[in-house]
C-alpha cells in the first residue's frame, strides 16, 4: 500500500512542478502579480510531496519490504539499520530520488530566504528551478521508478547492498555531493532569470553569490568525503585516481570556483557580466554532465549501477535541452547588457580574470581527458583510456600557476595597483615561503622539482594570506580590535585560501614522499617502511553482523618504540559471497600508517600492503577549511540586512557596497 | 590605440596565451598517455604493439592461475575463448579477481608474447563486466559462429 502512495506523491510532485514552471513565469512575463503569487505555494507543495515519496521509500527499507524491487535489489534483512537507511541512495533509483529531494529542497530554500527579492525575479527563478525538477521527475517516473513492485513473487530476502557501500562514507558522501551539484542549479536559475529580464546587475550578482558559495562549500566537502572513502575503503590507499567519475565531480567544482570569483567582480565592479552568466550556465551544465556520466552507465566504476540505454538517452536529451536552451537565451540576451568600467592592468579585476582563465583551462583539460575516450568509443574509433600521468602532468602546472597568482592577487586592489608597491609587498612572503619550503624539502629527504614547486606554492598562498590579514587588521585601537573589525566574508576568503594551501601541501607531500610496499609475509615476519617496523603477529577470525572476517594483527613500532596495533580485515559477506578488504589505519596529523591484507599466497604466507603516507590528512583538512570558509562567508551580515529598495538603487553603481571584504583597510597603504 | 581597445586586446591576448599553453600541454601529454585496448585474439594475432603501454582484457582462464609461493608473483591466462594470452603480475590482486571473472590488465607486451602487467583491475561487484571485456567476448563468439557457419557450408 505504502509504495503506491509514494509513487502517487511523486506524480503529484511532477504535476506541481509543471504548474510551477508555467504559472509564475507566465505571471512574470505578463506582469500579473496574482499568477506570480503562486510561485511559493507551488514550491512548498512540490517539496512536501517529494519528501513524502522519499519518506515512503525509507520506510520500505526500514521495514524490509522486499516486494519493492529496488529494496529487494539493494537491501537485506541482516543489514544493520543505519545501512538500511543509507541503502535508500545505494542504487540508481534511490540516489536519483535523493537528487530530486535536494533539488526541491534548494528550491524551497530559495522561496524561504528570498523574501526581499522583487516578485518578478523570484517567480522566474522558481519557475526555472521548477523546469529542472520537471526534467528529473519525468526521468524518475518514466525510466527509474523506485517503487516498482515484484508481485506476486516476493523474494524471501534482499540481494544485499554492495559491501563496498556498507560504510559510513556512503551514508554522508552522496548527500553532501548532491547538495553541491544541485546547488549550482540555483545559480543557474538566477542567471537565466536575469537573462530573461535583461537585468544583469550587481543586485543579481549579490543574490547569486551566497547560493553559489554554499553549493561550492557542499561540493568541496562532498569531493573530499569521496576521496577519503576511496582511501580507506576501495583504493588500497590511493586518494585520487583521475577516474572519470571523480573528474565528473571535479569539473563543476573547478568552474564553480571560477564562478564564485567572477561573481565577486561582477558584484563589486559591475564588469565581466556576460562571462559570469556564461560560467553559471556552464557550471550547472557540468553538474548535469556529471550526473549523466555517473548515472547512464557509460562508465566503468563503483558508481555505475545496472545500465539501461533508455536512461542514458533520457539524461543526454535533458542535458542537451538545458545547454542548448540556455545558450540560445544567452546568445539573444547577453549582448543587451553592456558596461564601461575602467581598470588597470594590475588591478584586482585582472588578477581575478587570470584566475578564471586558469580555472577554466583546468576545467577544459579535465573535460578533454574524461570525455575523449568516451567520444572515440561512441564513434567506434577504438577503445582507449587516458592514464593518471596525463592529468598529473597537465593539471599540476595549472594548479601551481593559480596558486602563485592567488598570492599576488591577495594584495591587489580594485581598479589599479601600484606595481612598485605590490613588488615590495610580496618580498617578505616570498622569502619566508622559500625558506619554509626548502626546510620542508630537506626534512622529507630529497629535492624533487615538483615537490619543491608544490610546497613552495602552498607556503606562498598561506604566507600571503596571513600577511594580508596582518596588514588589514592593523589598527590604532590594537590588533584584537583590528581583527574583530574584519568582515565574516573576508575571514571566509582567508579560510578558503588557507584550505587550498593545506590541500596543496598534503597532495604534494603524499604523492612525492609517500611509500607503498607490497610484501609477502608469514606470521612472525618483520618489514621495514621508512622508519617504521611492521611485525606480522598472526591471523585470527571474527564474526560481524552480516559477514565473517579474517583479521591480521600487526604491531607497528617506530625506532623501537611501540606505535600502534593494527587489525586489517578480509571480510566474507554472507549474502552474495563477496570478499572485501578492510584496511586498518593509524591516522595522524603528520602521517598515516596503512596496512591491508591481500590474498593468501600459501598455507601461512599472505600478501600484505604496507604504506607510509605523510600529510595525507591535510588533503581533507584543507577541504574542511574551504567548506567552513564558504559557510562563514555566506553568514556575513551584508547578505542578510539589506532592503531590496536600497540594493536596487546602489546596484548600478556597483562599487557602492560598503565596507565589506577586499576593501583595503586604512593601514595597508603605508 | 584607444585605451579600452588596448585593454580588450590585452585580455584577448592573455586568453589566447593561456589557451595555447593549455592546448600544447594537453596534446603533448595526450600523445604519451593514451592506452589502447586489445583483446586476446588481437594480441595472439600480433596486432598489439610491444613498445607501448597497453590494456588487455578478457576472462581469467579456469585453472590457469599459478602463484609463486615465495614472492608476490602471479601468472594467469586471459582469454576470450578463441585465443588466450599469458599474463605475469607482481603485486596484490583485487578482491574480485578469480578464475572465470572478467579483468582488465595494464602493462606491456613482451616480444615473447607474454603480457607483463603492472596493474590488474577487476570490477566492483560480482554481476558486472568491464565493457571492453564483454565487447571482446562478443566479438570472439561472433567470429567463432561465423567460422562454424563457413565450415558447415563447405
Amino acid at each position: 500500500m505504502y509504495p503506491e502512495l509514494g509513487q502517487l506523491a511523486l506524480i503529484l510532485a511532477l504535476l506541481l512542478a509543471v504548474l510551477l514552471t508555467v504559472v509564475p513565469l507566465a505571471g512574470s512575463l505578463t506582469g500579473r502579480e496574482s499568477l506570480q503569487a503562486f510561485a511559493r505555494p507551488l514550491t512548498t507543495g512540490m517539496f512536501v510531496f517529494v519528501a513524502l515519496a522519499f519518506a515512503v521509500l525509507t520506510h520500505a527499507f526500514m521495514t524490509d519490504d522486499f516486494s519493492v524491487a529496488y529494496v529487494a535489489n539493494n537491501s537485506n534483512s541482516m543489514l544493520p539499520w543505519y545501512y538500511k537507511f543509507s541503502a535508500v541512495w545505494g542504487g540508481h533509483e534511490g540516489s536519483l530520488l535523493l537528487w530530486i529531494l535536494m533539488l526541491t529542497g534548494w528550491t524551497m530554500a530559495v522561496a524561504i530566504f528570498s523574501r526581499r527579492l522583487p516578485s518578478v525575479m523570484i517567480s522566474q527563478v522558481l519557475s526555472v528551478l521548477g523546469m529542472i525538477s520537471v526534467g528529473f521527475m519525468l526521468f524518475i517516473v518514466v525510466t527509474s521508478n523506485p517503487f516498482d513492485r515484484l508481485l506476486p513473487n516476493v523474494p524471501a530476502d534482499g540481494a544485499d547492498l554492495n559491501p563496498l557501500l556498507q560504510d559510513f562514507g556512503l551514508i554522508v558522501h552522496p548527500p553532501m555531493l548532491y547538495m553541491g551539484y544541485v546547488g549550482f542549479a540555483v545559480a543557474f536559475a538566477f542567471a537565466i532569470a536575469a537573462l530573461i529580464n535583461g537585468r544583469l546587475d550587481a543586485a543579481w550578482a549579490r543574490w547569486s553569490r551566497p547560493w553559489t558559495t554554499v553549493a561550492w562549500a557542499f561540493l568541496s566537502g562532498g569531493i573530499a568525503l569521496g576521496s577519503w572513502w576511496a582511501y580507506y575503503e576501495l583504493g588500497w590507499g590511493g586518494w585520487w585516481f583521475w577516474d572519470p567519475v571523480e573528474n565528473a565531480s571535479l569539473l563543476p567544482w573547478l568552474s564553480g570556483t571560477a564562478l564564485m570569483h567572477s561573481l565577486a567582480v561582477t558584484e563589486k565592479r559591475g564588469v565581466f557580466k556576460s562571462w559570469t552568466v556564461l560560467l553559471a550556465i556552464i557550471t550547472f551544465a557540468l553538474s548535469l554532465l556529471g550526473t549523466f556520466l555517473v548515472r547512464s552507465g557509460v562508465l566503468t566504476s563503483v558508481h555505475a549501477f545496472a545500465s539501461d540505454p533508455d536512461r542514458g538517452t533520457f539524461l543526454l536529451v535533458l542535458l542537451a535541452l538545458t545547454v542548448l536552451g540556455s545558450l540560445m537565451l544567452y546568445a539573444f540576451r547577453a549582448p543587451v547588457v553592456h558596461v564601461r568600467s575602467r581598470y588597470g592592468s594590475l588591478s584586482r579585476e585582472i588578477f581575478l580574470l587570470l584566475n578564471n582563465v586558469l580555472l577554466v583551462s583546468a576545467t577544459l583539460l579535465v573535460a578533454v581527458g574524461t570525455l575523449y575516450p568516451l567520444i572515440l568509443d561512441f564513434f567506434q574509433l577504438g577503445k582507449i583510456s587516458i592514464g593518471e600521468p596525463f592529468f598529473n602532468l597537465t593539471f599540476s602546472p595549472l594548479a601551481i600557476a593559480a596558486g602563485l597568482l592567488l598570492g599576488v592577487g591577495t594584495f591587489s586592489r580594485w581598479k589599479k595597483t601600484d606595481a612598485g608597491w605590490l613588488g615590495r609587498k610580496i618580498l617578505w612572503p616570498l622569502a619566508v615561503s622559500m625558506l619554509i619550503s626548502t626546510a620542508a624539502i630537506v626534512a622529507y629527504g630529497g629535492f624533487k622539482p615538483w615537490a619543491f614547486l608544490g610546497l613552495f606554492t602552498a607556503c606562498w598562498i598561506a604566507m600571503t594570506t596571513f600577511w594580508d590579514l596582518w596588514d588589514k587588521s592593523g589598527s590604532r585601537k590594537g590588533r584584537v580590535h583590528g581583527l574583530k573589525r574584519q568582515s565574516r566574508s573576508y575571514y571566509g576568503m582567508v579560510l578558503g585560501h588557507l584550505g587550498v594551501a593545506i590541500t596543496m601541501a598534503g597532495a604534494t607531500v603524499v604523492s612525492n614522499y609517500g611509500i607503498e610496499r607490497d610484501v609477502r609475509m608469514v606470521p612472525g615476519d618483520t618489514a621495514q617502511v621508512e622508519d617504521y617496523q611492521f611485525r606480522f603477529v598472526g591471523i585470527g577470525e571474527r564474526r560481524g553482523q552480516n559477514f565473517t572476517a579474517q583479521y591480521g594483527t600487526f604491531e607497528v613500532s617506530h625506532e623501537g618504540k611501540f606505535v600502534a596495533e593494527l587489525h586489517p580485515e578480509k571480510r566474507q559477506y554472507a549474502v552474495g559471497m563477496s570478499v572485501m578488504t578492510e584496511a586498518d589505519i593509524d591516522a595522524g596529523l603528520f602521517r598515516d600508517i596503512f596496512v591491508a591484507v591481500g590474498e593468501r599466497i600459501s598455507d601461512d604466507a599472505w600478501a600484505i600492503r604496507l604504506q607510509y603516507k605523510p600529510l595525507i590528512r591535510w588533503l581533507w583538512l584543507g577541504a574542511v577549511f574551504m567548506a567552513v570558509g564558504g559557510f562563514l562567508a555566506v553568514s556575513d551580515r551584508r547578505y542578510r540586512i539589506r532592503d531590496p529598495k536600497t540594493s536596487r538603487s546602489t546596484s548600478s553603481a556597483g562599487a557602492a557596497t560598503g565596507k565589506t571584504d577586499a576593501q583595503p583597510a586604512t593601514g595597508a597603504a603605508s | 590605440m584607444h585605451p579600452i581597445r588596448k585593454k580588450r586586446l590585452t585580455i584577448v591576448l592573455f586568453l589566447l596565451a593561456g589557451l595555447s599553453v593549455a592546448v600544447a600541454l594537453t596534446t603533448y601529454a595526450l600523445r604519451q598517455n593514451i592506452n589502447l585496448f586489445y583483446d586476446p585474439s588481437q594480441i595472439a594475432a600480433g596486432e598489439a604493439p610491444t613498445d607501448a603501454r597497453i590494456r588487455a582484457g578478457g576472462m581469467v582462464e579456469e585453472g590457469s592461475v599459478i602463484r609463486d609461493p615465495d614472492s608476490l608473483k602471479v601468472e594467469f591466462k586471459v582469454t576470450d575463448y578463441s585465443a588466450s594470452v599469458p599474463v605475469e603480475y607482481m603485486g596484490i590482486l583485487p578482491d574480485l579477481f578469480a578464475e572465470g571473472q572478467g579483468i582488465v590488465a595494464m602493462g606491456r607486451l613482451g616480444t615473447d608474447g607474454r603480457f607483463v602487467a603492472d596493474q590488474v583491475l577487476a570490477k566492483h561487484d560480482e554481476n558486472y563486466m568491464p565493457p571492453e571485456v564483454s565487447g571482446a567476448l562478443e566479438k570472439a563468439s561472433k567470429a567463432q559462429t561465423e567460422a562454424a557457419a563457413e565450415t558447415a557450408t563447405y
